[in-house]
C-alpha cells in the first residue's frame, strides 16, 4: 500500500506506549527496593513485559505505521482476527496446563506422597492453580477470543482500536502468568478463586475496564440496528465480573514493596463479600458468559435461529436479577443470620426457571435437525455441554438447601457439582465453540478430522461420568460417616477412617480427569492439523484484510 | 445508628423489591408485546445473515 506514512504516533499508541513505559519503570523501582522475593520476580516480570509490549508498539509503527486499516474490504467489514486467534491458541495451552495440574492434584489426594513434600508442588499450592488455569486462563480466553468474534459479527462492524485489542488479550495472559507463578511461590489472599495479590488485582482491573470499554466501543460502532442476544450476556458478564473483583479485592497493601495485603473487610462481611463474589463468579462467568457462546454458536452450528429469542430475553433479565442473590447459600450454618442463608437458598431455587428456561431454548433450536446429533459431534458436543448445565443448575440449588446441604457441604459431593457444570458444561460449550471457531479464523473449511472430534466427545464423556459418579459416592458417604454415632451416642468413624474409605474413589476420579485430558489433547491436536493442513475455504477478501495489526 | 440502618433497610427492602419487580414486570412486557413479534423474530437471524 502506497500510503504516506504519519508522522506521529497516533494517540492510542502513543497514550499506550506511554503506559507501558510508566509501569515498567514503576515495576524497576519496586524491584530494587523490595525485600520480597516474590514482589522482586514478579515485578521484574511485569517490567519485562511492558517494556517488551512498549518496543512493539514502536516496532510496529516504524515498519507500518500511520497506514490505516480500512474499515471495510469490497463492502464487508474487515474484521479484527488476529487477537482472537492468539486467545484461542492461549485457550487450548492454558486448558491442557489446567487440566493436567488437576490430574496431578487428583492423583496426590489419592497418594499423598505426590506431594514431594515440597512447598511449591503442595496440594494447598497446586489447587488455586488448578481452579485458576481452567477457570480463569482457559475459560477466561475462550470468552475473551469468543466475545470479540461474536461483538464483531453480530454487529457488523470492525473492533475499534489497534492496540486496544491486543492490550486487553496479552494484558489479561500476563494476569495469569503473575497469578499462576504467585501461587506456586506462595503469595495468594486465601480467598477461594481471587487468590491473587492486590498488584496482580490491579494489573486486572485495568485490563478489564479497558475490556469493557473495547465491547462497548464495538456495540457503540455497530451496523445492525439490534444487539443480539450474545452480546447481551457478554456484556452481563463484563460489567458484573467488574464489580465483583473491585469489591471482593478491596485491600490494603502492608507496602507497595511487599505481596501481603489486608482486606478491608472483618469477620462474617468478609465471608458475605466473598461468598457473593464467588457464587457470581459462577453466576455471570462461568454461566452468563457460556451462555453468550450457546446463543451464537449453538445456532449457529445447527444453521437455525434460536428456538425462541422472547425467551431469550426473559432468560437474561431473569438470570440477571436472581443470581446476584443465591450466594450466601455458601454459608449455611456459619456466623451469617440464618435469614440471609435462607434468602440465598430461595432465590437458588427460583434459579431453576431461569436455567431450564435457557436450557430448554438451546436445545430446542436443534428442532426439526435433529439428525445433525448423528453426523455432527461438534454440535452433539454443545448440545451435551447444554444437557449438562441443566443437570448441573437441578443439582445446585438442591444443595443449597440447609437440610441437603448440612450432608453435602465440605464433601466430595460439592466437588463433583462443580465438576459437572464445570467439565460438562463450561468445557464442552467451549470445546464446541474452539472447534467452529479454529476453521473460521484460518478459513478452513471444517476442522481437520471429525473422526477425532468424536473419539474426543466419547473418552471425555467416558471421563466425566467416572469423575461426578466417583464424587458423589464418595461425597454421601463422607458425609453420611461424619454424622454417623453409635448407640452411646459417640461418633462412629474417627475422620482418618474416612479418609480411607474414600480411597478407591479417589482413584476412579483420577482416572476419569485422566481420560479428559486425554480428550482435551486430541482436540489441540485435531486443531493444530486445522490449521496446517486444513481444507482451505475459497479465499475471501475478508482474510486478507484480516491480519493482525500488532505482532 | 441502629435506627438509622433500619429505617434505610427498610427502604431498601420495601422500594427495591417494588423496583425491581416493576422492572422485570417491563422485560416481560416488552419481550411478549405483539408488536414486538417480528422485530425479535428477524433478529433471531441475525447469525445467521452473515456475509
Amino acid at each position: 500500500m502506497a500510503q504516506a506514512k504519519a508522522k506521529y504516533l497516533t494517540l492510542e499508541e502513543g497514550f499506550f506506549a506511554a503506559f507501558l513505559i510508566v509501569i515498567a519503570f514503576a515495576c524497576l523501582i519496586i524491584a530494587g527496593k523490595t525485600y520480597d522475593q516474590v514482589m522482586a520476580f514478579h515485578t521484574s516480570l511485569g517490567a519485562l513485559f511492558a517494556a517488551v509490549g512498549a518496543f512493539i508498539i514502536f516496532k510496529n509503527y516504524f515498519n507500518d505505521g500511520g497506514i490505516e486499516i480500512p474499515q471495510e474490504i469490497d463492502g464487508k467489514p474487515n474484521y479484527n482476527l488476529g487477537p482472537i486467534k492468539f486467545a484461542a491458541w492461549a485457550a487450548m495451552l492454558w486448558g491442557v496446563a489446567g487440566f493436567t495440574v488437576g490430574l496431578i492434584v487428583a492423583l496426590q489426594l489419592a497418594y499423598p506422597v505426590l506431594n514431594l513434600d515440597l512447598p511449591w508442588t503442595s496440594f494447598g499450592r497446586l489447587r488455586p492453580l488448578h481452579t485458576s488455569a481452567v477457570i480463569f486462563a482457559f475459560g477466561g480466553n475462550v470468552l475473551l477470543g469468543t466475545s470479540f468474534y461474536v461483538v464483531q459479527r453480530t454487529s457488523r462492524a470492525r473492533m475499534p482500536g489497534r492496540i486496544a485489542p491486543w492490550f486487553v488479550i496479552l494484558g489479561y495472559n500476563a494476569f495469569i502468568v503473575i497469578a499462576g507463578t504467585g501461587y506456586l511461590l506462595g503469595a495468594t489472599q486465601s480467598k477461594e478463586y481471587a487468590e491473587p495479590e492486590w498488584y496482580a488485582d490491579l494489573w486486572l482491573t485495568i485490563v478489564w475496564v479497558s475490556y469493557l470499554l473495547l465491547f462497548l466501543g464495538t456495540i457503540w460502532k455497530r451496523k445492525e440496528p439490534h444487539i443480539y442476544v450474545a452480546n447481551w450476556f457478554y456484556l452481563a458478564f463484563i460489567i458484573t465480573i467488574a464489580m465483583l473483583h473491585i469489591v471482593n479485592n478491596l485491600t490494603i497493601p502492608v507496602t507497595i514493596y511487599g505481596t501481603k495485603s489486608y482486606i478491608l473487610w472483618s469477620g462474617v462481611q468478609d465471608a458475605m463479600v466473598q461468598w457473593w463474589y464467588g457464587h457470581n463468579a459462577v453466576g455471570f462467568f462461568l454461566t452468563a458468559g457460556f451462555l453468550a457462546i450457546m446463543y451464537y454458536f449453538v445456532p449457529k452450528r445447527a444453521e437455525r435461529p434460536v428456538y425462541s429469542y422472547r425467551l431469550s430475553i426473559v432468560h437474561f433479565w431473569a438470570l440477571i436479577f436472581l443470581y446476584i442473590w443465591a450466594g450466601p447459600h455458601h454459608l449455611h450454618y456459619t456466623a451469617l443470620p440464618q435469614w440471609a442463608s435462607t434468602l440465598g437458598a430461595t432465590f437458588s431455587i427460583i434459579l431453576w426457571m431461569p436455567s431450564w428456561g435457557g436450557m430448554i431454548n438451546g436445545l430446542m433450536t436443534l428442532s426439526g435437525a435433529w439428525d445433525k446429533l448423528r453426523t455432527d459431534p461438534v454440535l452433539r458436543m454443545m448440545v451435551v455441554s447444554i444437557a449438562f448445565y441443566g443437570m448441573s443448575t437441578f443439582e445446585g440449588p438442591l444443595m443449597s438447601l440447609r437440610s441437603v446441604n448440612s450432608l453435602s457441604h465440605y464433601t466430595d459431593w460439592t466437588i463433583g457439582h462443580v465438576h459437572s457444570g464445570a467439565l460438562g458444561w463450561v468445557g464442552y460449550i467451549s470445546f464446541g465453540a474452539l472447534y467452529c471457531l479454529v476453521p473460521w479464523l484460518w478459513n478452513k473449511k471444517q476442522v481437520y478430522s471429525l473422526k477425532l472430534v468424536n473419539w474426543h466427545f466419547w473418552i471425555s464423556t467416558i471421563g466425566i461420568v467416572l469423575y461426578i459418579c466417583a464424587m458423589w459416592v464418595s461425597g454421601i458417604m463422607q458425609g453420611l460417616m461424619w454424622r454417623a454415632y453409635d448407640k452411646l451416642g459417640f461418633l462412629e468413624y474417627s475422620f482418618i477412617e474416612t479418609v480411607e474409605a474414600m480411597h478407591p474413589f479417589y482413584v476412579i476420579r483420577a482416572m476419569g480427569g485422566a481420560l479428559f485430558v486425554a480428550g482435551a489433547l486430541i482436540m489441540v491436536y485435531n486443531l493444530w492439523m486445522t490449521v496446517r493442513h486444513g481444507e482451505a475455504e475459497e479465499a475471501t477478501a475478508i482474510e486478507t484484510g484480516a491480519m493482525a495489526p500488532a505482532q | 445508628m441502629n435506627e438509622a440502618y433500619t429505617s434505610v433497610a427498610s427502604f431498601a427492602q420495601t422500594w427495591g423489591l417494588a423496583y425491581f419487580v416493576l422492572l422485570f414486570a417491563g422485560v416481560l412486557v416488552y419481550a411478549l408485546w405483539p408488536k414486538n413479534r417480528s422485530r425479535f423474530e428477524d433478529a433471531a437471524q441475525i447469525p445467521l445473515r452473515e456475509d
